[in-house]
């Protein structure tokens, strides 16, 4: 049964007299029930755009803060990548003063409203949680995220963010390449130095995987917008349609432009497919343009945008990560009757945040787990028709430490499917690498870098974020985006 | 920035804009596109080969067809208007260099994207023979032009209303069979540059092809635009837009440009209502 937000709310309430104010034990704090994220009901929200998760109430992020220990070794602060200070956050928010809470946040991650939409919390801060290991359960840790986002939410939608302070004009210009997670994050902190920072977007809107990749029901663009718009606040120029590689190399740039440092942040943006006979039929689609499409492109909107998204009734999602979540979930809201996850561990082995997990599963997505895909098969006009999946078992750890999925021979089957979206992860984009000398990749074309500055092999050129990472998350290339901000910084004091 | 600084209708249904574009027209070479939005929240991005560019003007120039909502509404631009969004140059650049005897052909609105290639082919020392078709007389474009660039140049009509009465494969093979071409370079319609590979292959010429897939982002993010050659998954946007004529899997290539078509023929039916193009004639 879904619960309301209003239920929600009245159960906070009652938590509060019960707890607020009073000097609690630990043990008493683990006793108050973990709040649960209101969310829209799922039979209505399959049917539209809107943000699934609503956020918690006042009463709700107060209760929840009541469940922090302020231990005194601070082990989520070892389990954030960008180190926010969890427990004073939490501490300001248990009493209401969520201007300071988002202040401290603020202090180390530009995007806290993301970041509490987006991030892994149950991989990253909220592993370690004192909570959730005393309870032994990491699904009952404080709830950081969840709080995270109310604060973040709570001082946007009541003004009381402050844009950081620019420094006094150094007048060393610096180039960010790519307006995702990792360009917004060093170009606010290059910003903050006082240098000039003019960032480069390839596509017509900024935000990078933000905008194109996911989806509005997960994260509203105007929220994008917003943290965008404190960029260009503080002075950063965002010049769009601009493809680095392309309208100018990296060389020009230095040389002909005239920048004194260059950070890359263009992520990964190359689909990976499976290479299986039938992939080229008509109805398979990287998970990347399904999602551009419907994101970017608004194509979800039928009646007024000019981007066609295919119609489909049975859909395959081949992947077990939030991309693979992303794409059946968009697929159900566009009208698809039936949208399977075809993944070939189990859901243990998953990478997609447990959250997404859930969200997809009581919106209807089916999940077909322990079983492989060997081919698309399609009709006479080559549109897909269905895939012949085999059934797998999990043998021994691989190198990534999960159980490889060992496939059973003779349970090949044809299952019946009009369309398949590949969500198996994105290889490096070529086109920075193709046009600029000198500069080092790996075997799959990530960037190599120094290990602490983030500098590539050409001296005052840095990259940070999925193309140094390969496919990885938002938060973790916010940090790398800050890390090479921070070696630029001191790079360009010495110019 | 994108201000249309000139605009002429070379057909009924096709236009030639000149934009100003200073550092597209700086970084392109020919071969390659350009992708454009209007900056509407819904409207769509439409990729489009540069048809000339001149640096001293910073400018380039498209030549577009206008078969769909969008390229309606494009036309329907006047100068001093300016397009919101233009990215590029996309795509590799065409390999030009000296072949020796060098067969340029295009088809309908091939035509444009053909025109700096044959003239890149003479400037690298070729021998240009250029073969343009289309169906009717009206839809020729070009001509003019073509003929100054090219060392000679051959016109057909479908419908035998200019020019010779013929598809471009029927010269193209006579040329074949007369004597020895090094290169041919075809852009057309995906039939027409499928004929020509077939025609080209029985000879063993050299064949280059520039293939317009379905794309969105048009920097290799999406992979919508993606083609068989050789047997392996190639990305028109990075990997091309131009490939190996004999190598392309057109089959599968016509398959996917047909993806949206019954999505599309109801927009573009649609789209003629409020547009000054009248029906049959886009």
């Amino acid at each position: 049964m879904h619960t309301t937000i209003e239920e929600l709310d009245a159960q906070a309430q009652d938590i509060l007299i019960e707890y607020e104010g009073r000097d609690l034990k630990p043990r008493e704090r683990i006793q108050i029930p973990l709040q649960e994220m209101p969310s829209q009901d799922p039979a209505i929200r399959v049917k539209n755009m809107e943000e699934v998760a609503l956020g918690y109430t006042e009463a709700q992020v107060k209760a929840e803060a009541l469940r922090c220990l302020q231990c005194k070794n601070k082990p989520c602060i070892a389990g954030c990548p960008v180190a926010i200070d969890i427990p004073a956050f939490i501490a300001e928010a248990a009493e209401g003063n969520f201007a300071k809470a988002a202040a401290i946040i603020k202090e180390s991650s530009l995007l806290p409203s993301i970041c509490g939409r987006v991030c892994p919390q149950e991989s990253q801060c909220q592993l370690p949680c004192t909570v959730g290991k005393s309870l032994k359960d990491v699904d009952l840790s404080v709830s950081i995220g969840r709080i995270e986002r109310f604060v973040a939410d709570w001082a946007r939608e009541n003004k009381k963010e402050t844009t950081p302070e620019v420094g006094p004009a150094t007048g060393k210009r610096v180039a960010v390449v790519g307006s995702g997670p990792a360009g917004i994050s060093a170009a606010a902190d290059l910003r903050r130095a006082g240098h000039s920072v003019v960032m480069f977007e390839a596509l017509h809107k900024a935000g990078g995987v933000l905008v194109y990749g996911i989806p509005e029901f997960r994260l509203p663009k105007t929220i994008v917008e917003h943290e965008l718009k404190t960029l260009t606040d503080m002075g950063v120029e965002i010049r769009r349609n601009y493809l680095v590689g392309k309208t100018r190399t990296i060389k020009d740039m230095l040389g002909k432009d005239g920048f004194d440092a260059i950070f890359i942040g263009s992520g990964a943006g190359l689909p990976r497919f499976l290479n299986i006979e039938g992939e080229n039929y008509v109805g398979v689609f990287s998970a990347n343009e399904y999602l551009t499409r419907s994101n970017l492109m608004k194509a979800y909107d039928r009646d007024h945008s000019r981007t066609p998204i295919y119609n489909s009734h049975r859909v395959a999602v081949f992947g077990g990560g939030n991309v693979a979540m992303d794409a059946a979930r968009t697929a159900k809201r566009l009208g698809a009757e039936n949208v399977t996850i075809v993944y070939r561990r189990t859901e243990a082995e998953m990478p997609a945040r447990k959250e997404e997990v859930a969200h997809a599963k009581e919106e209807g997505i089916e999940f077909l787990l322990l079983h492989a895909p060997l081919k698309i098969v399609a009709d006479a006009k080559g549109r897909v028709n269905g895939v012949e999946l085999i059934t797998c078992e999990l043998g021994e750890p691989d190198a990534s430490g999960r159980r490889r999925p060992v496939e059973i021979p003779g349970s090949e089957k044809v299952h019946d499917f009009d369309t398949v979206i590949v969500a198996i992860g994105n290889d490096s984009n070529p086109l920075i690498h193709a046009t600029t000398d000198g500069l080092e990749v790996n075997r799959w074309g990530n960037f190599i870098v120094d290990e602490e500055t983030l500098e590539t092999s050409i001296k005052g050129v840095y990259a940070g974020g999925d193309i140094v990472l390969g496919a990885a998350t938002v938060i973790l290339a916010m940090g790398q985006g800050r890390q090479a901000a921070k070696a630029m910084n001191e790079y360009l004091a010495t110019l | 920035m994108n201000t249309i600084l000139s605009k002429e209708r070379l057909s009924a249904e096709v236009f030639r804009m000149e934009i100003r574009a200073p550092e597209i027209a700086e970084a392109r070479k020919p071969g390659q596109f350009i992708i454009l939005q209007m900056g509407g929240e819904y409207d769509e991005r439409i990729p489009l080969t540069i048809a000339d560019a001149s640096v001293e003007r910073g400018s380039i120039t498209l030549i577009f067809q206008a078969v769909g909502e969008s390229t309606h509404r494009l036309a329907l631009l006047e100068v001093g208007d300016t397009i919101a969004n233009l990215l590029g140059p996309l795509g590799m650049p065409t390999e030009i260099k000296h072949y020796g005897k060098v067969v340029c052909i295009g088809g309908g609105i091939g035509v444009a994207p053909l025109y700096p290639i044959v003239e890149g082919m003479k400037r690298a020392g070729n021998d240009v023979t250029v073969i343009i078709g289309a169906r009717t007389k009206e839809l020729l474009i070009l001509e003019d032009e073509m003929r100054a660039q090219a060392d000679r140049l051959i016109v057909v009509t479908d419908d035998g209303s200019y020019g010779r009465k013929a598809l471009v494969t029927e010269p193209l093979k006579e040329l074949c069979q007369r004597e020895k071409i090094d290169c041919v370079v075809a852009i057309g319609p995906p039939v027409m540059m499928k004929y020509v590979s077939l025609t080209t292959a029985e000879f063993d010429v050299h064949t280059i092809v520039s293939l317009n897939s379905i794309m969105i982002d048009g920097t290799g993010m999406c992979g919508g635009c993606r083609v068989i050659v050789d047997g392996k998954t190639k990305f028109a946007c990075v990997n091309g837009p131009e490939f190996d004529g004999h190598l392309v899997d057109w089959d599968n290539l016509l398959l996917r440009l047909s993806t949206y078509r019954d999505v599309e023929e109801e927009a573009h039916h649609r789209c003629h209502i409020g547009l000054e193009i009248k029906e049959g004639e886009a």
